[in-house]
């Protein structure tokens, strides 16, 4: 029901689609440094560990570049960077709902006579959706960027044998897979944390509460999202 | 006008608001009072259309929000002004966008038009140029309060409603904010309703008042009847305090 009213006709639609670049800045580009940092030295932990432990002589030095490169397509920038947004994005989205409503905001808008749901929840989702491919550009880049560091800067791996593995047996869909899979979990992350944030109802107790349940909530849902995108688009 | 007749509301099961009729006049502040937890609140928001009646009618000059589609509320609902206990201002506006904002989304005026009517509401309520690039973080609460005033009369509006004006403001600011509303009330001929249990209120601006009692209509009448009205429930009210029982006092010793 909240979706159908967020999904509405707006009664300003000028209004409306002004304020998704807005959340696009404070959802999508605020989170660029996170997401960048968490990149950079998973790509170099991962990379440094795969070089460590696979000491098996027949597996060829050049799997290092194709295992990061598949985990960062396949899990890491959708799946494990969508798990680190809910808590950062979805706890912001909650909290700022769920404190406009204890102070009776929602309720001015409703008052005004504008769909609360539509001016607030709507650019929230199509700022984080739209906003999803370029975070999972970044931060499949910078993965790789970080296990390419590893490889010029130290003596585990060297350079061809990394940029080998990353070029090897590439299947250009498991970057259409990350993307869509961003884009869901995305939306699963804008609009559950919404939801919590738009009813919570009480003080700042409630509003704690909110941002919990959402973080929670959403992750869950992603994870299960997760199983049912990979059956219907890998297998 | 709005008219209110035979309203009953519940919540989880419990009966909150019992039976309850009553006329909000033109040109007026009617005043809906009572002590915490008698039903004002909830009164007021069944008035509105935030909580839904489940029995009765509520005419704004003789249309009822009950029986309205959502879409023709919402239109209602451009005739209607609110200042919220807490002010309700968007924190991530400042004072002049606050004002600007209902403007911005239902009016067709220019952006000079705009702006200029902007500032002429909040001049009105004597917020100048000074304060109008302040965010309502950095003013305090008796200039959210006339912000939020500002807002709420910005288009024009036929009915203003006001849930406890005076909650969290010192008596003078409360005095201000009284004042305010009433010369708006009766400049604009808004019908205006004031939620509240601040007897200074009463005496200072309330022309028509209803008194709620555990969720009943108790009584009816203007400022001027309260000291001679006999009603039980009134009394006690009213005179809970000190101050005004004196003033009972005094004026029955002066009639002798």
């Amino acid at each position: 029901m909240l979706m159908g009213r967020t999904f509405t006709r707006p009664e300003n639609r000028k209004m409306v689609w002004k304020q998704v670049p807005v959340e696009m800045v404070k959802l999508g580009t605020d989170s660029i440094i996170l997401v960048a940092i968490i990149s950079i030295f998973m790509g170099v932990i991962m990379t440094m560990q795969v070089v460590l432990n696979t000491e098996n002589p027949l597996l060829p030095r050049y799997t290092t570049g194709l295992m990061l490169r598949d985990t960062y397509l396949l899990e890491f920038s959708s799946t494990i960077m969508c798990l680190l947004l809910a808590g950062k994005v979805g706890s912001n989205i909650a909290s700022e709902l769920g404190s406009m409503r204890v102070s009776e905001q929602i309720d001015a808008l409703e008052i005004m006579g504008i769909n609360s749901a539509n001016y607030l929840i709507f650019p929230k989702i199509m700022g984080l959706v739209l906003f999803m491919p370029v975070l999972v550009t970044l931060c499949t880049g910078l993965g790789l960027l970080g296990g390419m560091g590893v490889a010029k800067f130290t003596s585990l791996i060297t350079v061809d044998n990394f940029v080998y593995g990353l070029q090897y047996a590439f299947i250009p869909f498991y970057f259409t897979y990350s993307v869509v899979k961003a884009v869901f979990f995305g939306f699963i992350i804008a609009s559950v944390s919404s939801y919590y944030g738009y009813f919570a109802s009480g003080g700042a107790i409630a509003v704690g509460k909110a941002s919990t349940n959402a973080v929670v909530k959403s992750s869950i849902l992603m994870l299960l999202m997760d199983i049912v995108l990979t059956d219907i688009m890998l297998t | 006008m709005i008219e209110v007749r035979n309203i009953i509301k519940s919540f989880d099961g419990k009966q909150i608001l019992h039976d309850i009729s009553a006329t909000f006049y033109d040109g007026k502040v009617n005043q809906i009072i009572g002590p915490s937890g008698s039903g004002k609140t909830v009164l007021m928001k069944c008035v509105i259309g935030l909580h839904r009646a489940e029995k009765g009618e509520i005419l704004y000059d003789g249309r009822d929000i009950l029986s309205m589609q959502k879409n023709e509320v919402k239109r209602l609902r451009r005739e209607v002004g609110m200042l919220f206990q807490g002010a309700a201002l968007f924190d991530s506006q400042t004072v002049i966008e606050n004002v600007l904002f209902p403007l911005e989304m239902f009016s067709a005026m220019t952006k000079i038009e705009r702006e200029e009517r902007a500032k002429f509401c909040l001049e009105r309520v004597n917020l100048y140029e000074d304060k109008h690039k302040l965010y309502p973080s950095e003013i305090s609460g008796g200039m959210q309060k006339r912000v939020a005033i500002a807002r709420a009369i910005a288009l024009n509006p036929k009915y203003l409603f006001c849930d406890e004006p005076n909650s969290g403001l010192d008596p003078v600011t409360s005095l201000v904010i009284d004042k305010l509303i009433k010369e708006i009330t009766q400049e604009y001929n808004i019908t205006t309703i004031v939620n509240t249990h601040d007897m200074n209120s009463i005496m200072e601006s309330g022309d028509h008042i209803l008194l709620i009692r555990e969720g009943h209509k108790a009584w009816e009448g203007s400022r001027n009847e309260i000291f001679n009205s006999d009603n039980q429930s009134l009394q006690e009210f009213v005179f809970a305090s000190d101050l005004f029982k004196t003033i009972k006092m005094n004026s029955f010793n002066k009639n002798l």
